[in-house]
């Protein structure tokens, strides 16, 4: 079971707490934009076996959104962290690196 | 003018704890910046209650006020003064950004009395229930088997449980189930 900690309440829950609200950090592509680009928006996600960053909603909570950074495989959690930011932070990924070593996800590494 | 009635005009249950409808309950949907002086004016005029901290319920006689999100509180008084107490909270703070709203017959209270409360509250929400991990003075909002639910302790054998008006039967169902008789797990004893 995914247990999961709500950056903004402070509670940890698992799972059927929260609800899945898919990748996190998409960078979004709408008018203006090329054909490509905003297909690759809407439907190219990457499905890693590993790394992963996602978003997550505290649906039954306090209802605010977030982002976790967590393992695909093993359901390790590295950390979650609040919404309004664009990367990881560097804490973050310093955690994933330790664990990870040489883990990258986009164009994060 | 028609008689307010709470959703199911108070039933009750005895089983391995004491479950209740708890009736009428004023209630007000306080949205803002939680930090800001006008925010802590306008629920002390409205409450009593100073602003509670994270995830923390703040009690003043026979009102409350409950830490829902970073930005909303939910503010309880007696049924007949919630449009007072609203009216209170518009003065304070006139002009800023806030949103208040009386919820009161949005929702439905229970309230579950007895030795066994952590018990059946832990049959039914995935939340860590031992003593010393929730205590009175907290409130926690989760799931309570398919439908959103709040929840804080008023002293150590005492529980309010707040949900949606239109999951009350629902509600009601589980909380009585849980509380069967024989149904007794004893892992708080």
């Amino acid at each position: 079971m995914l247990i999961l900690e709500c950056p903004y309440c402070g509670v940890k829950a698992e799972e059927t707490e929260f609800h899945g609200g898919g990748e996190a950090h998409l960078k979004r592509f709408g008018p203006g934009s090329s054909d490509d680009e905003f297909h690759g928006y809407l439907f190219e996600k990457v499905n890693p076996k590993g790394v992963h960053f996602e978003r997550w909603r505290h649906a039954n909570g306090c209802g605010k959104w977030f982002h976790a950074a967590r393992d695909t495989v093993t359901l390790e959690v590295f950390g979650t962290y609040p919404a309004q930011t664009s990367e990881p932070p560097q804490d973050i990924k310093d955690k994933i690196s330790a664990k990870r070593p040489g883990w990258s996800w986009r164009e994060f590494a | 003018m028609s008689e307010p009635v709470s959703a199911l005009n108070g039933a009750s249950f005895d089983g391995t704890v004491a479950v209740r409808e708890a009736g009428l309950q004023g209630m007000i949907t306080l949205r803002g910046d939680l930090s800001s002086a006008k925010m802590k004016k306008a629920v002390k005029n409205a409450t009593g209650a100073a602003i509670p901290g994270t995830r923390e319920i703040a009690v003043s006689r026979e009102s409350a006020a409950a830490w829902m999100s970073p930005d909303e509180l939910l503010l309880m008084v007696p049924y007949d003064t919630a449009a007072e107490a609203l009216g209170k909270i518009d003065a304070a703070l006139k002009g800023e950004h806030y949103l208040a709203v009386n919820v009161s017959d949005a929702r439905a209270v229970f309230e579950i009395a007895g030795a066994g409360v952590r018990e059946v509250i832990a049959k039914l929400c995935p939340v860590d229930m031992a003593p010393g991990a929730f205590e009175p003075g907290t409130i926690r909002r989760t799931r309570m088997a398919q439908v959103a639910a709040a929840f804080w302790m008023v002293d150590a054998e005492t529980v309010r449980v707040v949900c949606f008006r239109s999951v009350a039967g629902y509600v009601f169902g589980l909380l009585c189930d849980a509380a069967e008789p024989g149904g007794e797990v004893g892992f708080f004893v």
